[in-house]
């Protein structure tokens, strides 16, 4: 395979589990960006999906509104991998502009159908690959006169073709058709022709036995969801109490406002009244949606914010006075490919020494980090029960490969138990008070009691300030007194740990080598692990959840022989991390990195760990 | 209500807060006087006050006033998202932010303009001073052209006009005055009070360190020389709307949308309707070609104007209070959404 282009080029590994045609392929749809083929590209993915077949679409698509090259690749795992593949094994070429490309990165054996009309298709030289000639835009023309239409219904050819060629239950296909357009009678049924027609098509001209990859119906995805991270946070954020949302957008994270306002549009509606039990304003820049955030918090609302990189940097300022001034707020991190503006629709884990050590002086945030789209929902509603007991901002980070993607989940619970708000006194709690400091540490915990705005006692109302203060909110340029309270802050973010949600450990207990990761790393690391298991490396693996970090990590990097930190991003960050709170350990901890903006594929941990395996790490 | 007490039944001391540290006889401690007074006056219940600043001179004094109240003093420039989240979480408060010159027309003017734009319910004052007092000295952005520093240095650019950029951004209660003027300030503060969304008080307040020269705009004698009043503004809370009977005359009454009137007085023969943005804007124009005055009172008043708060159909109860039976659908309902992802 030559090299390609950017962002584009694929990583091979050296090694991969053996492949098998049935229900374990990769489709690439290869499209122009505003040319509405994410109809159709969500169609295929439902179909196969509904067949019961685990599947992972990944959208590649570019910082443009239309115009530029756009891929959906679609993953199909009947062993339940959602990481990219890293190969592609059946390619739609229905971009003149990067088929050449397209046509190259197609795995050996692989199959490709390529609209007739793109001049690349006429001097294919590839013999290893399966080639069939489809006149799309000649198909979609019958049913459409107009060129705009034509361009969406061209789409829903190759949805036919598939459909025959890989053997997708066609009622499947047609009641998917159906839901995807529910309530315009009139194009389901143009839809429905145009898919029949791909069909036909394909039954008379293309040659089913040049086709090894086949859809099997199996009733793997039973009962699951199959969901987008960001409408996961959404719905977390809805049943975690969230009745503040100030944002701005920036990609990746805006659906996952946007999803939250439209959700509580239907669910936050008071019933007698008609009015909201929620607000949402959209800001000026990314330093207003925190401010909005931390005064809704301040005042006692569960309040959140979304944003990517960019927004966080903006956000230092404001996260450093909600640290010290103990306002509760959550913040979404949807990170994107960094530094600057990076590339905004690619994908990438480069924000975590950011977020953890965000603003100026000394800080230390709480950091959740959940993988998968029923731990983004369950613990991006707890995180609003750490912000407010713990009186601080608490950032989720997430990516936009987790966040813009869909991926197939467990069935969200229904949350058991109530909020937990935290340390706030009431006028009546105050009366017992007798010396009330906001500042203090009444318990030892580091935690002190906070008032809200609008408490009806003498003892409650307090200056709230980002400037230096005593235990009782007073300024203050005191040494003693500064120290007192930084300190409290320290101890308190320090001992939020026991609430925090813990790493996860799998694999072999008897494995020396570890692999340690969080987020959406998580899926890259399964499928590496049976790929290392395959060629005789045993290992085991934790995935972090939070920072602070828990003691836990210290005793698996303690009983490993190597670990593998493995990251989507440049510095190993996650690495760094570990490195300090294991100083003695620090030689054996070795980074697994991908930071090319591509959703992660297995390779990057299986060839940093088997480059170590043919020369023995240094332990 | 007695000699000493207000309709809540509190005395002024009520109203107090912490000892002032700032420069002796600063126009902003004359300020913090008249929101004592006219919280005062109105009857507010202090433990329903949120006071919001951002940093500078201005911005410590919230904890000069209404001890009882609420003060967050947030970062540089950035008041107005955090007292638009406060009063989102709890719209029965009554937010009053203070600001600068500096942290209002240079650092803070992105939210400034926004917190108008989206008619935030709050009082706004900026004790405009036309110069930065805490980094000793420098110009601010409302400093006029060619105005001369305490060493001689002249101001190379034109000011902005705060109560004309508020004008144009739709800010339905805009307001010039001047700190030294107790009784226009204070109804004016209370009619800001009274008022449904974003109130702007610009008001003149010298810095007797930095910018009290002879001839500065900004500072005490040539304001008492050349302050010119459009008109005597009075405010009539709800629970006194029969002294509006007895004002007839001279006297225009407008009624504000949530109960109580503001009155205005004409003093000469030119009467300023605050009600006409074109009188408003003529009013401002004026302003700024006759370097020789400065006209304070209500420039600008809008009947229809509608706080955040309705925009977006706020519950009638505060967010802030309310628990999982109010926020959390039904587990059925969660059952619909959940299958609707499968």
């Amino acid at each position: 395979m030559r090299p390609t282009a950017g962002a584009k080029s694929l990583r091979a590994s050296r090694l991969r589990l053996p492949r098998v045609p049935i229900n374990d392929f990769t489709i690439n749809v290869a499209t122009v960006n505003g040319s509405g083929s994410a109809s159709s590209n969500t169609i295929v993915a439902k179909t196969i999906f509904r067949m019961g077949v685990p599947i992972t679409p990944k959208n590649l698509f570019p910082s443009n509104i239309a115009g530029l090259p756009t891929w959906f690749l679609m993953r199909v795992s009947e062993k339940g991998y959602q990481c990219r593949s890293g190969r592609h094994d059946v390619t739609v070429a229905m971009n003149a502009a990067t088929a050449v490309d397209d046509i190259a990165d197609l795995a050996p054996g692989g199959v490709l159908f390529i609209d007739e009309s793109i001049p690349a298709a006429k001097s294919i030289e590839r013999t290893d690959i399966a080639v069939h000639l489809v006149p799309f835009a000649k198909i979609a023309k019958e049913y459409a006169p107009d060129v705009r239409l034509r361009k969406l219904l061209a789409n829903m050819v190759y949805v036919g073709v598939l459909t025959e060629m890989l053997g997708f239950d066609h009622d499947t296909v047609m009641s998917v058709v159906a839901e995807q357009f529910s309530g315009k009678e009139k194009v389901v049924k143009l839809n429905q022709d145009v898919v029949n027609a791909g069909i036909a098509h394909a039954r008379e001209h293309c040659d089913a036995s040049s086709v090894e990859f086949k859809i099997e119906a199996r009733n793997l995805t039973q009962g699951k969801m199959f969901i987008e991270g960001n409408t996961a946070a959404a719905i977390g954020c809805l049943m975690g109490g969230c009745t503040f949302c100030g944002w701005y957008p920036i990609t990746p994270s805006s659906s996952l406002c946007e999803d939250f306002i439209s959700l509580a549009k239907k669910h936050r509606i008071d019933a007698g009244t008609g009015k909201q039990n929620f607000a949402a304003v959209q800001a000026e820049d990314e330093l207003a949606s925190l401010g909005l955030v931390l005064g809704a918090g301040w005042a006692g609302a569960r309040s959140m914010t979304a944003t990517a990189g960019p927004g966080i940097s903006l956000m230092a300022e404001f996260a450093g006075f909600g640290y010290y001034a103990e306002i509760p707020g959550v913040v979404f991190d949807v990170q994107r490919v960094g530094p600057s503006t990076g590339m905004p629709t690619r994908t990438q884990q480069g924000d975590l020494s950011l977020c953890v050590n965000l603003s100026h002086g000394d800080t230390g945030h709480i950091v959740l980090i959940p993988a998968g789209p029923e731990e983004l929902y369950e613990i991006s509603a707890q995180a609003f029960d750490i912000a407010e007991k713990y009186q601080t901002p608490v950032f989720v980070l997430t990516d936009l490969d987790m966040g813009m993607n869909n991926w197939m989940s467990d069935r969200f619970e229904y949350p058991k138990g109530g909020f937990d708000r935290g340390k706030v006194l009431t006028a009546e709690q105050l009366k017992k008070v007798e010396d009330y400091g906001r500042y203090k540490d009444e318990d030892g915990d580091g935690i002190p009691y906070r008032t809200l705005p609008g408490t009806h006692h003498p003892k409650a109302p307090y200056f709230t300030r980002g400037s230096g203060h005593d235990e009782y909110a007073g300024y203050t340029e005191k040494s003693p007194a500064y120290i007192k309270v930084i300190d409290r802050i320290a101890r308190k973010i320090a001992g939020s740990v026991v609430d925090l949600p813990k790493p996860v450990i799998g694999g072999d207990e008897s494995a020396e080598i570890g692999i340690i990761h969080y987020g959406s790393t998580m899926y890259a690391v399964e499928e590496a692990r049976d790929i290392l298991a395959e060629n005789g490396v045993k290992t085991r693996d934790m995935r972090v959840r939070s920072v602070p970090l828990h003691d836990e990590v210290v005793e698996f990097v303690n009983s490993c022989n190597v670990v593998y930190v493995a990251e989507q991003n440049r510095d190993g960050q996650l690495a760094d991390l570990i490195r300090l709170k294991t100083p003695g350990s620090a030689g054996k901890i070795k980074k697994a990195l991908y930071y090319a903006g591509m959703p992660m594929a297995a390779a990057p941990v299986v060839d940093a760990i088997m480059a170590d395996v043919k020369e023995p790490a240094h332990v | 209500m007695s000699d000493t007490t207000n309709v809540a039944g509190l005395e002024k001391k009520d109203y107090a807060g912490l000892k002032s540290t700032l420069c002796i006889g600063c126009g902003h401690d004359q300020i913090t006087r008249e929101i004592i007074a006219a919280a005062f006056e109105s009857g507010v219940d202090p433990y329903n006050v949120v006071k919001t600043s951002g940093i500078g001179c201005s911005s410590k004094t919230p904890a000069y006033f209404i001890g009882n109240g609420y003060g967050i003093n947030s970062v540089h420039g950035r008041m107005p998202s955090i007292a638009t989240g406060a009063n989102m979480a709890n719209k029965n408060l009554i937010t009053i932010g203070v600001s600068g010159d500096g942290d209002t027309a240079s650092i803070g003017m992105g939210q400034f303009c926004h917190a108008m734009r989206r008619n935030t319910n709050m009082v706004y004052i900026v004790e405009n001073n036309g110069v930065y007092g805490l980094t000793k000295g420098q110009f601010s952005a409302t400093s006029d052209k060619g105005a001369k520093k305490k060493g001689g240095e002249l101001n190379d650019y034109a000011d902005i006009d705060l109560c004309a950029l508020a004008l144009e951004l739709g800010c339905g209660f805009i307001a010039r005055s001047f700190s030294g003027d107790m009784k226009q300030m204070t109804t004016l503060i209370r009619a800001a009070m009274n008022h449904d969304g974003f109130a702007l008080i610009d008001c003149i307040s010298p810095c007797v360190t930095f910018n009290n020269l002879k001839d500065s705009t900004k500072g005490f004698d040539w304001l008492r020389e050349n302050n010119v009043q459009l008109h005597e503004v009075g405010f009539v809370p709800e629970y006194e709307a029969e002294k509006v009977e007895q004002r007839a005359g001279e006297t225009v009454t407008v009624p504000m949308p949530h109960g109580g009137f503001i009155t205005l007085t004409a003093l000469d023969d030119e009467k300023h309707d605050p009600t006409d943005p074109a009188a408003a804007r003529r009013v401002l124009e004026r302003s700024r070609l006759d370097e020789g005055h400065v006209f304070t009172g209500l420039v600008y008043y809008d009947r229809e104007s509608q706080a955040l708060d309705r925009t977006l159909n706020l519950a009638d109860e505060p967010l802030c209070g309310m628990n999982e039976d109010q926020l959390r659908m039904s587990e059925a309902d969660f059952g619909t959404l959940v299958d609707s992802f499968c």
